[in-house]
């Protein structure tokens, strides 16, 4: 059967990495299967491969060229990538609370005045999203997610926040994302949440990985106090519902 | 218990090892030692695996005491004037502080990193294998954060093995690259002024990226990109046409075009490269890339065959006078007579 894919492109990195691109727009399907390469390579255990990195529309390999060859790891790389999209079956869904607007989504309401929406309208559509996870990368635990309503889509700010507060879920041009850490950011700020997708001394370290999907519910500004509390001592807080 | 004692440090010192890996697919970068071939040499002289952790100094001075028991120690990297007791210390030698004991360090002359090893290492709690600090991650230990005056490591008491010292190999010449992942973002005009241009690193650069100065590279296509992931040595070139280097605390991806890549064996000394001295970039097949650093490898694996004891030029009196009895013939210009050992 031929491939219904386009092969990807092989871009070196220096000496020790090779970029797996397969688009070089945000692209759903991309995405997915940078994803089905990413398991495919986990599955393959190839030595010589150190680590791997997904983003939304490429895979970055790490490898030790004392061990695998460039031109050997590219011809392993390409079959790999043939043919596959990543599997919906063994997705992870995860529910994430989230205290919209106030003091903890002080972007809100000029995201809604922008948009021509009242602020429970913009609640309401991004509560009502299913998110996956595209990417984590810029800080630890930094989650890209793809799959925002495209009413909600608007330019990043003019001006990045160079500090924001831990745990804010944004949005910035077609993306939705949840930062963990405090750190700059030029997206809007919509809310924050409670889950930590990276806390030292918990299990699991990382919560999020690439290719899980995500979605919000509401919670009020005393359930979140409540459940930082509860995410100091170590809860997830974000509840999984599959699988 | 035998502590060193940061009795006196700049800012952006601190605590770093061969680098945390396995865990960029969340996020989280490897940091780790700007320069690990002279990380490695300090770690050498001392007994210690070459990627221990070790006390990364940058270009300012520090001081640093021993409390408690004498503590041994091993400088690398960028030269500075050091000394313990008005008695100095060169670059690329191990040296032991007796209780209460301080060595000083002035700036940095000729690079921007030194590293200090303590014999025996730093005792700390690894996260993914590594103690290396990542300042913006909270992360490293036994203190993770860049050090200050006042901070404390718990250590080894000195085997009291002699001063050592380690030759290494000064290279020189190009930064050499491998040109992409994005260089067809840029025209082959760009590409060769990329190439053929004089560049400096500027005076805001830091252990995230190092910002180079010289003639604006323009794009052929605008400078976003949708963010692809970085590795260390990448060359991005954002909006302003001014490319960063992305060093060791690089965030994990990016979303302007890499023009190019430096090499692993050559990453070190771009690290070394002080703020206005100039440097030129100069493209490498990827063949030629992974024999040197191959050749980078067996370097590093050999350091520990480079040390060898410090011969001092003081006169040894007592072998002199053994040696000198009635009788013998003693050549003065014999060495191994004045010192009473073979020198190196």
């Amino acid at each position: 059967m031929a491939d219904p894919f386009p092969s990807p492109r092989l871009l070196p990195s220096g000496d020790s990495a090779v970029t797996v691109e397969f688009s070089r727009t945000i692209d759903e399907t991309a995405n997915r299967r940078v994803l089905a390469l990413d398991h495919a390579l986990a599955a393959a255990a190839i030595d010589g491969i150190t680590e791997t990195v997904p983003t939304y529309r490429s895979l970055l390999v790490h490898y030790d060229p004392c061990v695998i060859d460039h031109d050997a790891l590219g011809t392993r790389l390409l079959a790999l990538s043939a043919g596959t999209l990543a599997p919906d079956s063994e997705v992870r869904r995860w529910r994430v609370p989230v205290c919209y607007g106030g003091e903890h989504g002080i972007d809100l309401e000029d995201v809604a005045k922008a948009l021509a929406l009242t602020p429970d309208e913009v609640v309401a559509r991004h509560v009502a999203g299913t998110y996956r996870v595209a990417m984590i990368g810029f800080t630890p635990g930094w989650s890209y997610l793809s799959g925002l309503d495209p009413t909600l889509q608007m330019s990043r700010r003019h001006n990045p926040r160079l500090l924001t507060p831990p745990g804010i879920v944004a949005i910035g041009g077609i993306q939705t994302g949840i930062q963990c850490l405090a750190g700059p950011c030029g997206w809007h700020l919509l809310g924050r949440t409670a889950m930590r997708t990276f806390q030292l001394h918990r299990a699991p370290t990382f919560l999020l990985e690439p290719g899980d999907e995500v979605s919000f519910t509401a919670v009020d500004v005393k359930t979140f106090a409540e459940q930082e509390r509860a995410a100091e001592g170590g809860e997830l807080i974000a509840e999984r519902i599959a699988p | 218990m035998t502590t060193l004692v940061v009795s006196s440090i700049g800012p952006a010192s601190s605590v770093q090892d061969g680098g945390r890996f396995g865990a960029q697919r969340y996020g989280l970068t490897p940091s780790g030692a700007m320069d690990k071939l002279s990380l490695a040499a300090a770690n050498s002289l001392v007994g210690n695996e070459l990627m221990a952790a070790a006390i990364e100094i940058g270009p300012f001075g520090a001081t640093f005491t021993a409390k408690g028991g004498a503590v041994r120690l091993a400088l690398a990297g960028a030269p500075r004037p050091a000394d313990v007791a008005k008695r100095a210390v060169e670059i690329n030698t191990s040296v032991t502080l007796a209780d209460g004991e301080m060595l000083t360090l002035g700036f940095a002359r000729g690079g921007s990193f030194s590293y200090l090893a303590i014999e025996g290492g730093i005792a700390g709690e690894p996260m993914f294998d590594s103690l290396s600090v990542n300042a913006r991650a909270g992360l490293g230990s036994p203190y993770p954060r860049p050090l200050q005056a006042g901070d404390v490591f718990d250590v080894q008491p000195a085997s009291g093995a002699p001063d050592m010292r380690i030759d290494l190999p000064k290279p020189s010449g190009a930064i050499r690259v491998v040109m992409g992942p994005q260089d067809d973002e840029f025209s082959d005009e760009m590409k060769a002024l990329f190439l053929g241009s004089d560049w400096t690193i500027s005076a805001t650069s830091d252990r995230m990226g190092y910002r180079l100065e010289g003639p604006p590279l323009r794009h052929l296509h605008g400078h976003n990109i949708v963010s692809d992931g970085t590795v260390d040595g990448s060359i991005q070139v954002p909006g302003n046409g001014a490319p960063i280097v992305l060093m060791s605390d690089r965030g994990t991806s990016g979303g302007y075009p890499k023009i190019a890549t430096v090499i692993t064996a050559d990453f070190g000394r771009l690290a070394q490269t002080q703020a206005g001295t100039p440097f030129r970039f100069k493209a490498v097949t990827m063949a030629e890339a992974q024999a040197e650093l191959r050749r980078y490898k067996d370097l590093l694996r050999g350091l520990p065959g480079r040390v060898s004891e410090i011969v001092t030029n003081e006169f040894d009196i007592d072998a002199l006078f053994t040696a000198n009895v009635a009788g013998h013939a003693v050549s003065a210009t014999d060495v191994t007579t004045w010192l009473g050992v073979t020198p190196d």
